[in-house]
């Protein structure tokens, strides 16, 4: 919330006695640090591209979408590690958006107070697992185990989805259900007195009602699940390959450009070419990220309910 | 089939597919504490690694990520519960505010590794930091920001108007309604937020990866320029790079990164509800 309405402002300047120095001194910080968020993420975005652009003279832009990522000889295609990003995050968001959804919608209309009471804190939890614990067990429990089903390697693409579905779905869940909660109570006694009955209330009337909001916490998943990269780094198997259709897509290895810049940056000569594509993959990860973020802020403005910054 | 029968399996399948949701997030957490327990000992979290990280234990990562931890409030804290104070109490609702409130949003969705290659370019190589525990925290710092600023603002905001009110009737300036009413009242909900914040800045591994960490040190850190061994860049490299490695102590070593950050979470969110039972307004 801003400055508020009916609020008295302090005086006048000219009535208030001088104000000390120290407060004018912590005032003028406070209002630096206030726009200091928008100085970092322009320092960030310019650094990137101080580092990363090269790249795309070097390299060139068909350089870059070639079908090969094979640094030692300084090729550069990007398009395998696009084609990991794209697959894995796709498969997430499949399996992430149906089962995160419809616990919002058990958390918001089913469930029982004491036993939302509990839930809510585990789900929190879940938010707070380490991705690189959850990258463990899924090398050393999921992978063995989707081997076992038959798959030549547990180490795939299928992997990668489950993981970060599971890394996802705290963030489809809350604000799923923060939306279903901002629903009007009007609008389900409204359709409960028609004589519709509590699923056909929650199916053709609260979702609907809530739909702005559930897009935005798909939105916001796909980001998660675009960006995280230890998890993904342990359990795609880290091919830099483009999976054919044909022996099963999803259970192939793949390479995500988060899991590129993580396993490859710590070899690499600062200034070389290789170093300049890696942070240009920065610039791609950032720009997606930005997209998707900044949609989601401006379709949360045009439909009044304002979240607060960090936490949608 | 009648729409009573329609709702009843429309329920039955939405419990069903929660329980799906659920049991394997709390299954992940019973596992790993089982699995864990066995290698855990005095000795596991006191000693330096030994024979190629294959025995002794882990105490030099466990302090590194204590020292990362300190090193990222002190990043944060300050820039992040100013800026909420700003925003809170002082901007006015106009095109910068917007900014601002966009600038914090995507800085909250830049991926943590893209955070990483931003701490590597400036703080370890531009300003010459080397790969060292301030590179580090200032990076996890950076990243725990948003956090820190949309709770803060968060808590501020749920001071009500009438102590606003009261202060500035009696001639106080902002600054001193802002010291001495609204942080007050604010303090425990920007705890809160704080730690939630640090919580995750500890289990971070893509920031640290080239910041801050190390693989093997003999010694503990002797100085803020000095590379750490940190928890969670250590489970990386226990489990991927390190041939031989025995199960037990992946997952030990997991166990012990998870207590730390859960617990700092578990400990946040008691705070919280306690201290919403004590508010007095």
């Amino acid at each position: 919330m801003t400055a508020q309405q009916g609020v008295p402002s302090p005086l006048p300047v000219d009535e208030a006695p001088p104000r000390p120095k120290r407060e004018i001194v912590i005032e003028a910080f406070i209002r630096v640090a206030g726009v200091s968020t928008i100085i970092i993420i322009i320092l960030i975005f310019a650094f990137l591209l101080k580092e990363g652009l090269p790249a795309f003279f070097k390299v060139s832009i068909t350089g870059l979408l070639a079908r090969r990522w094979y640094p030692i000889e300084d090729m550069f295609g990007l398009l395998p590690l696009l084609v990991g990003s794209l697959l894995v995050t796709v498969g997430a968001v499949v399996i992430a958006v149906p089962l995160g959804l419809t616990t919002a919608v058990f958390l918001g209309e089913l469930a029982p107070p004491w036993l939302r009471e509990i839930l809510k804190p585990v789900i929190e939890v879940l938010a707070g697992i380490p991705s690189i614990v959850l990258g463990f067990l899924g090398w050393v429990v999921l992978a063995p185990a989707i081997q076992n089903m038959g798959a030549p390697t547990g180490l795939t693409a299928f992997t990668g989805s489950l993981i970060l579905a599971y890394m996802a779905l705290p963030t489809i869940i809350s604000i799923t259900e923060d939306a279903l909660y901002a629903v009007p109570k009007e609008y389900r006694d409204g359709s409960l007195a028609l004589g519709a009955t509590h699923w056909q209330t929650i199916y053709k009337v609260v979702l609907p009602a809530a739909r702005s909001g559930i897009v935005i916490a798909i939105m916001l998943g796909i980001g998660r699940a675009i960006g995280e990269t230890m998890a993904v780094m342990l359990v795609t198997g880290n091919a830099a390959n483009i999976p054919s259709l044909s022996d099963g897509l999803y259970f192939q290895p793949v390479r995500t450009l988060t899991a590129t810049i993580a396993a490859e940056m710590g070899e690499v000569a600062s200034g070389s070419l290789h170093y300049n594509v890696l942070f240009a993959i920065g610039i791609v990860l950032f720009v997606i990220t930005f997209l998707i973020n900044s949609l989601a802020t401006w379709i949360i403005g045009g439909n009044g309910g304002r979240r607060r910054g960090g936490q949608i | 089939m009648n729409r009573q029968q329609t709702q009843t399996v429309a329920k039955v399948v939405i419990t069903a597919v929660a329980a799906i949701v659920v049991i394997p997030i709390i299954y992940v957490v019973f596992y790993t504490v089982a699995r864990g327990i066995q290698a855990i000992s005095w000795d596991f979290l006191t000693q330096f690694p030994t024979n190629g990280m294959t025995e002794g234990g882990i105490f030099p990562a466990i302090v590194g990520t204590i020292l990362l931890t300190f090193g990222t409030a002190i990043a944060a804290i300050p820039l992040g519960i100013s800026a909420a104070i700003y925003l809170a109490e002082y901007a006015t609702e106009n095109r910068l505010t917007r900014a601002i409130r966009l600038a914090i949003v995507n800085l909250a969705g830049i991926p943590s590794i893209v955070y990483g290659l931003f701490g590597l370019g400036v703080f370890v190589l531009f300003l010459n930091m080397g790969t060292s525990i301030i590179a580090g925290a200032l990076t996890l710092g950076l990243m725990t920001l948003p956090i820190v600023i949309s709770t803060s603002e968060e808590a501020i905001n749920t001071v009500p108007q009438e102590f606003r009110v009261v202060s500035y009737s009696v001639g106080a300036t902002r600054w001193q309604t802002v010291r001495y009413q609204i942080l007050p009242q604010a303090t425990p909900g920007i705890i809160t937020g704080v730690i939630l914040g640090l919580g995750r800045a500890a289990g971070e591994t893509a920031p640290i990866l080239f910041t801050a960490a190390a693989f093997y040190v003999p010694q503990l850190p002797q100085s803020m320029f000095d590379q750490t061994m940190a928890l969670p860049y250590h489970l990386y490299v226990i489990s991927t790079q390190v041939p031989g490695m025995p199960l037990d102590i992946q997952f030990a070593t997991a166990l012990v990164l998870l207590t730390f950050v859960l617990s700092m979470i578990v400990v946040a969110t008691i705070f919280r509800t306690i201290m919403r039972r004590r508010r007095e307004w």
